[in-house]
């Protein structure tokens, strides 16, 4: 098993968590795993990346065109990192109009939830309903339960089956 | 003791943090900073998991962190000064004369260096400052590596005794893997400093003898059978062929070539300790190999100490000299020493959004209000959250940690010995002033330089996480310290005019500035200092503690833009349809600290419903 993720989006809206709660997915499934993330000055609202090697990797950063899955949390992101992913790959993004690649108004559906930053986990859903990732909806929601404050966990479990379109 | 193993996800950051206390480090002492500042809180967060006694500290700088951790060290307890790359030229001082009088308990001090760089002010190697500081250096490259090598690190410290450097860079700091814990150790040491002036006060008389000693050693830790170079011999299908990786490069490295299914086609060294490189590792390359490809980042450490003719990387250009080298780079490099098919040119990385101050940031409206009352000054800044005022147009110089005071005497007294002088409105942070601007206001004010320093207090070190300052009483893990307050220190160096505001009051805020303006001006004038004092809106505390307003921007917009551009809140946008402005309500916090921005009163707020 083998699979490289982008998680792109700008800072504040959860690329951070996202990223972990796919990379602890695959801890609990005893698959080695390896993440890259952006932390400093680019948090402060800029255009941030994280990137997750799952399987027999050695290094965190994915090469140019071997992407397999793309979750961009920041539409217009796509110009910067489109080219990681293989022109296969599968691309989802949390946008409320048409274009390129699987969309969905993670952003709306989040705002109904009661919080915009929930996008992360909605966008989630639909990549695991889209069966786009290595992990089933119950190893997301084993990996949430492990990650989220308790007093948040109601809600971001609402988020990722918001987005399932549950 | 049971069997099954404890398999964490840990950033790399958390692995060294863990692997400290894993080791029996009993005293870490570190000033946070970008990729570093993780591993001294994972310490923290961490604490209850050590099985003895273990003093955290924040230290005030990273001299300070390396001098604390230093003399715990003489007493033969374990200890770790972390930093990030730039921290090493704050604590060179002592971290070069360390090198000749060496350490008794382990002592570590992890420098996280930042090749790109990310988040810092160059991308200097610390393998290369090991290099003239003679300190042996290791070079980790996987946050799983970088926690194995602590203990073995602490062995090899305490056999030499000297003091050792562990070097992760960004993509290990803030890589996250899959990472297995082990037991701490119970050491069971007892404080015991045996005096010895001659080695720990060594005078000029003791240091040939000292530095002879540490040549020898040196020579010594080259060979440690530990430590050597590893080979993954290829399958000799590229006879006298060689490449060199150490660091994360190493790791990119492996996947290429798996990627290109070249996994055993040439002979694979991994370089773990750059410095002091084995003399056996280079006897070997220059006998049996004729052309060698050295990866490593940033400098070309390795490649230096090889001096092999058939060597290539970085000294004759075929590794770019500067800058991260990341896969896509690392593929053409590759491509070329091979004779592989080159692979497409990777268009230049594009760095997406700028970031910038937070919405409702209280540096964003100290910065207005400095670059409106003073069109025409000069605005030093310096190191933190804060250097995103160069977005607003109030920041002109950022250099190092504490730099702004000393570059804004140095510009007042440029100009005044010409005559006239500029407005000049120095802005530091609360944490920075502490780290480093304290000697330099005393300076500007003996030296009768007459500017104004405003010290921008969000009671927090912000760019970093919020690690707690030291007018705050807060030590590193949580309990109370004493609180050092700003004004006394500020007072005991000698400034006649000091004055606090919260930035929010925008119009009391300009006033104090003129009066500054005056003060310097004034026959008997110097040095004048405001403090702009408003919490860090990433504390959570302060965002309660603030009246939250619904802000809106009506009709009578005339999208000037001013808001937008000058102003620059994250929340404020111009609207694609009505091509008025619009704020963002996800990302508003209600501050209403826009709302004199706009020329024409379109911003408004009311109370929350
Ligand atoms: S009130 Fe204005 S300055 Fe404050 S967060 Fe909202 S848009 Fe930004
Ligand atoms: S400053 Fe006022 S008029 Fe200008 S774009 Fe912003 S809201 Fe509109």
């Amino acid at each position: 098993m083998k699979q490289q993720i982008i998680v792109s989006g700008i800072g504040g809206q959860g690329v951070l968590f996202l990223t972990r709660v796919i990379a602890q997915a695959a801890v609990d499934r005893g698959i080695p795993v390896l993440t890259a993330e952006t932390h400093g000055m680019a948090q402060r609202g800029g255009t941030v990346l994280s990137t997750i090697k799952v399987g027999d990797f050695h290094s965190p950063l994915i090469r140019s065109g071997q992407a397999d899955v793309g979750l961009l949390l920041w539409e217009a992101n796509l110009a910067v990192h489109q080219g990681l992913l293989k022109p296969e790959g599968h691309l989802l993004i949390n946008a409320d109009k048409p274009g390129p690649g699987m969309r969905v108004d993670a952003g709306g559906l989040a705002r109904e939830l009661g919080n915009a930053v929930l996008s992360n986990l909605v966008l989630l859903g639909l990549a695991v309903r889209e069966g786009a990732l290595f992990c089933t909806a119950a190893d997301c929601e084993q990996a949430i339960r492990t990650l989220a404050p308790e007093k948040f966990l109601a809600q971001n479990l609402a988020a990722l089956h918001r987005g399932m379109g549950m | 003791m049971s069997d099954v193993k404890d398999i964490q996800l840990l950033m790399g950051n958390e692995a060294m943090g863990r692997g400290l206390i894993e080791a029996g480090c009993q005293i870490a002492a570190a000033y946070p900073g970008t990729p570093s500042t993780e591993i001294l809180q994972a310490v923290i967060d961490r604490r209850a998991e050590a099985v003895e006694p273990l003093h955290v500290e924040w230290s005030v700088n990273e001299k300070i962190a390396f001098e604390v951790a230093l003399a715990a060290s003489y007493t033969g307890k374990r200890a770790a000064a972390i930093m990030k790359q730039v921290g090493l030229n704050v604590a060179a001082d002592p971290f070069m004369r360390t090198a000749y009088l060496g350490v008794k308990g382990g002592l570590l001090a992890i420098v996280a260096d930042d090749p790109g760089p990310h988040s810092s002010q160059n991308e200097q190697d610390t393998r290369l400052f090991c290099l003239q500081a003679r300190v042996p250096v290791l070079d980790p490259a996987s946050p799983a590596e970088a926690k194995e090598m602590i203990p073995a690190a602490f062995a090899l410290s305490e056999q030499y005794e000297v003091a050792v450097v562990l070097r992760p860079t960004t993509r290990i700091c803030h890589a996250r893997q899959n990472v297995e814990l082990g037991e701490p150790v119970r050491l069971e040491r007892r404080a015991d400093f045996q005096k010895d002036p001659t080695r720990w006060a060594a005078t000029p008389a003791f240091l040939p003898a000292l530095h002879r000693k540490l040549n020898a050693k040196l020579a010594q830790i080259a060979r440690e059978p530990a430590w050597q170079p590893r080979l993954a011999p290829g399958d000799g299908s590229r006879p006298r062929t060689a490449l060199v990786a150490s660091g994360i490069v190493h790791g990119h490295l492996v996947d290429l070539l798996g990627e290109l299914g070249l996994d055993k086609a040439v002979d694979l060294f991994q370089v773990l300790m750059p410095y002091p490189l084995s003399p056996d590792f280079i006897a070997t390359l220059h006998r049996d190999y004729d052309h060698i490809l050295v990866l490593e980042e940033t400098y070309p450490v390795i490649e230096l100490q090889l001096a092999h003719p058939g060597a290539v990387g970085k000294q004759g250009g075929a590794v770019p000299r500067e800058g991260e080298l990341t896969p896509d780079i690392l593929h053409q490099v590759l491509a070329d020493f091979l004779a592989l098919p080159r692979p497409p040119e990777v268009p230049a990385e594009r760095r997406g959004r700028r970031p910038s101050l937070c919405p409702g940031c209280p540096h964003r409206v100290s910065f207005a209000v400095i670059k409106q009352t003073f069109p025409k000054g000069i605005f030093p800044s310096d190191i933190g959250c804060y250097t995103l005022g160069m977005n607003l147009g109030a920041v002109h110089t950022v250099h190092c940690m504490g730099a702004c005071i000393s570059q804004g005497a140095g510009f007042y007294q440029a100009y005044a010995q010409d005559g006239d002088f500029p407005t000049v409105v120095v802005t530091i942070g609360d944490s920075t002033f502490f780290h480093a601007g304290i000697p330099a206001l005393i300076n500007a004010v003996i030296q009768k330089a007459r500017i104004i320093v405003m010290i921008l207090d969000n009671a927090t070190t912000a760019m970093t996480g919020g690690q707690p300052v030291p007018h705050l009483g807060r030590a590193a893990d949580g309990g109370a310290a004493k609180a050092v307050a700003i004004e006394p220190l500020v007072r005991a160096g000698g400034v006649d005019f000091l004055e606090v505001c919260d930035p929010y009051d925008q119009p009391r805020l300009a006033e104090l500035l003129r009066l500054a303006d005056a003060h310097i001006r004034a026959p008997e004038g110097g040095v004048a200092v405001i403090i702009s004092r408003h919490g860090c809106l990433m504390e959570p505390s302060v965002r309660r503690g603030q009246e939250s307003f619904l802000v809106t921007i009506n009709a009578a917009c005339i999208a000037c833009r001013k808001c937008v551009d000058q102003f620059e809140c994250p929340a404020l946008l111009m609207d694609a349809e009505t091509g008025k402005a619009l704020v963002d309500q996800d990302r508003c916090v209600g501050c209403g600290t826009c709302i004199p921005v706009c020329p024409v009163a379109a911003i408004v707020k009311e109370k929350r419903p």
